[in-house]
């Protein structure tokens, strides 16, 4: 997308329609001719930080893991005969490296594939949370009146109820279990959270000298909020959904924990782990390997969420 | 002040009813026969099924069965399960526990979570804010059922130093699991307190007291800390209804009598009355700290005043 210099108030109040555009002022002086933008100076910070570097490394390799499992592993964990009872609750060896379950599966091959699940839910979960809520929220803080005091009261309901509860709640009633109704229900008691942080976000932006001097310039409402109020307000939202990616995923693994999530034959690390637990002293294997993983994933989520916090608000640092 | 505290609870009345009319609704709707669920795998005799359906009004239309329960619950009486017991009595077998569980862990996260913010912040970058860093990462991350577990079967089974399950009598049962149930919050207070209190003492006000030549300590207790406390006060006050809930899991694993547990048979038993109850006792509990918070608000800060 083009930068949007016609607008330029003081420094570049200009929103840099980047892949995630948008500025807020450019002090940075080493280079003038470039409108150094709130985005751009993030990726500079971002490239340095190797609290970002990590959790990038971390992430892209549990992206590839998740898209082409077959590349880390040559057995097949939904294949018949996969499983040998001979095997159960054998300790880590040479060739399998993190053991066998009790079922006699091996669980390296298992935990390889389970990331996909797990990634699923947190993608899904987030975008889906992210999206209602920045609607929503653009919404409700563009238009306020009626509209912003209705949604603004329904979502206070929603707050009420604690995600683990309401998820439990149906979660329970329904049963069966999978990656989408897991991840839809996750998204439809979420979304309150960033509808909140993306209204205060735009109320506040909303208000910024820049959407006057666009209005003045003549530019229309939709292109205020579009170019001007929604890549500068976005920052919060961006750094929540980041975090909250990991903690869905650690959501999905405690339902299925708790046996209403993600179902067998399906593989989810909470449910790897949940079958493992009654053995964890005499085969912490069994427990160890999923756990790790599990954590290692929210862990490089919640860095990465933090990373890009430092990056946007330069008042922590 | 009291004309703030009417209006506040007036405000709740909508989200308490808008709560109770979403949950009953999720646990009527859905599918599932709760008349069936009691007997169990075996088919419902036709007869005593008609009886007990008249009996709970599960023919009356949805509305109608609203309000039979929340005009019930609005007189003291939260109605019987379908056992015929009455919910009031297993709330109040159940509440107490649940109760304990959460102040216990309510005041770790809080007390834990700010002392070690507090010193976070102020060894800025040194070895001991590195190690609270990267530990309250930890504790992110590691879910709370692995957590759960793992120090059950280490501390309680293998070394034997700390209880494995609760004991009625003995309230030092209840430790370990509020250890538990505490942990990711604990993590984030104490990452608040550390953002927090590094925004506050840089302000002008702290170099003021300094330069007065107040003592480094009430410089920071008094003037800092105390400046620093609203958004964690707000996060704490959200937080226990969040681990009145959230001790589901915890409950689970350490096989505790409380709220949670009640809650999950009640649900797979579709014992939508006790369901409810339950939950609207957890909202009531989540508005009144609300409340609470909004309240301390003015005591942290006096420049902030109620109309």
């Amino acid at each position: 997308m083009p930068e949007n210099t016609s607008t330029t108030v003081e420094e570049s109040a200009v929103p840099v329609a980047t892949a995630a555009g948008g500025a807020v002022k450019g002090t940075k002086k080493d280079k003038p001719e470039r409108v150094a933008s709130m985005w751009s100076d993030a990726r500079r910070d971002l490239m340095r930080n190797w609290v970002f570097l990590v959790s990038a490394v971390l992430i892209l390799a549990l992206l590839v893991i998740a898209a082409f499992p077959g590349l880390f592993t040559s057995g097949d964990p939904y294949a018949k005969g996969f499983c040998d009872l001979s095997n159960s609750v054998v300790p880590p060896t040479g060739a399998h490296w993190f053991g066998f379950d009790v079922q006699g599966c091996d669980i390296y091959t298992r935990t390889i594939y389970g990331t996909r699940n797990s990634i699923i839910v947190g993608v899904l979960t987030s975008v889906l949370t992210t999206l209602v809520g920045c609607v929503l929220g653009m919404v409700a803080g563009l238009r306020g009146g009626w509209l912003d005091v209705l949604v603004s009261r329904f979502t206070e309901v929603w707050f009420a109820i604690p995600t683990m509860l309401g998820g439990l709640l149906v979660l329970a009633m329904l049963g069966t279990g999978n990656v989408v109704t897991v991840s839809l229900i996750m998204a439809v008691l979420g979304w309150p959270q960033l509808f909140r942080i993306m209204r205060g976000s735009v109320i506040t932006n909303k208000q910024n000298d820049y959407v006057m001097a666009a209005r003045a310039l003549g530019a229309g409402g939709w292109r205020i909020a579009m170019r001007h109020i929604l890549p500068n307000a976005l920052a919060p939202v961006i750094v929540v959904s980041t975090i909250n990616l990991g903690v869905y995923i650690s959501a999905e693994a405690a339902f299925s924990y708790l046996g209403i999530g993600v179902q067998s034959p399906n593989i989810s690390w909470g449910l790897m782990i949940s079958d493992g637990q009654d053995r964890f002293l005499s085969a912490p294997h069994m427990v160890l390997f999923p756990s790790l993983f599990l954590s290692i994933t929210v862990l490089a989520f919640i860095m990465l969420g933090e990373a890009v916090r430092d990056a946007l608000d330069p008042k922590l640092r | 002040m009291g004309r703030y505290v009417i209006r506040r609870l007036l405000q709740a009345i909508p989200v308490l009813l808008g709560a109770t009319i979403l949950i009953y609704c999720l646990v009527f709707l859905l599918p599932g026969d709760p008349i069936q669920a009691l007997a169990g795998e075996k088919k419902a005799d036709p007869n005593i099924t008609a009886i007990l359906r008249e009996q709970y009004h599960l023919n009356d239309p949805l509305y109608q069965r609203y309000w039979y329960y929340i005009s019930g619950v609005l007189t003291g009486d939260f109605g019987t399960d379908f056992t015929g017991r009455p919910v009031a009595e297993i709330m109040s077998e159940t509440f107490p526990v649940t109760l304990n569980l959460a102040t216990i862990a309510f005041a770790v996260e809080a007390v834990i979570g700010i002392i070690a913010g507090v010193f976070s912040a102020l060894g800025r970058g040194k070895f001991l804010d590195n190690v609270v860093l990267l530990s309250t990462l930890l504790l992110v991350s590691v879910p709370v059922f692995v957590l759960g577990n793992v120090l059950q079967l280490v501390l309680g089974v293998k070394w034997a130093i700390a209880p494995i399950s609760y004991d009625s009598e003995d309230m030092t049962t209840l430790i370990l699991p509020a250890v538990v149930l505490a942990s990711a919050s604990l993590a984030y207070i104490t990452r608040l307190t550390r953002t927090s209190m590094m925004e506050t003492m840089r302000a002008d006000y702290v170099r003021t007291a300094t330069a007065k030549g107040l003592s480094r300590s009430r410089v920071i207790v008094r003037h800092a800390l105390r400046n620093a406390m609203i958004p964690i006060v707000t996060f704490l006050g959200v937080d226990l209804g969040a681990l009145m809930g959230g001790a589901i899991i915890t409950e689970r694993i350490f096989n505790i009598p409380g709220i949670g547990g009640t809650l999950y048979q009640a649900v797979y038993l579709r014992q939508g009355t006790t369901v409810v109850s339950i939950v609207t006792v957890l909202v009531l509990v989540y508005i009144a700290a609300n409340l609470i918070v909004d309240l301390l608000y003015a005591v942290l800060d006096p420049r902030i005043r109620y109309a």
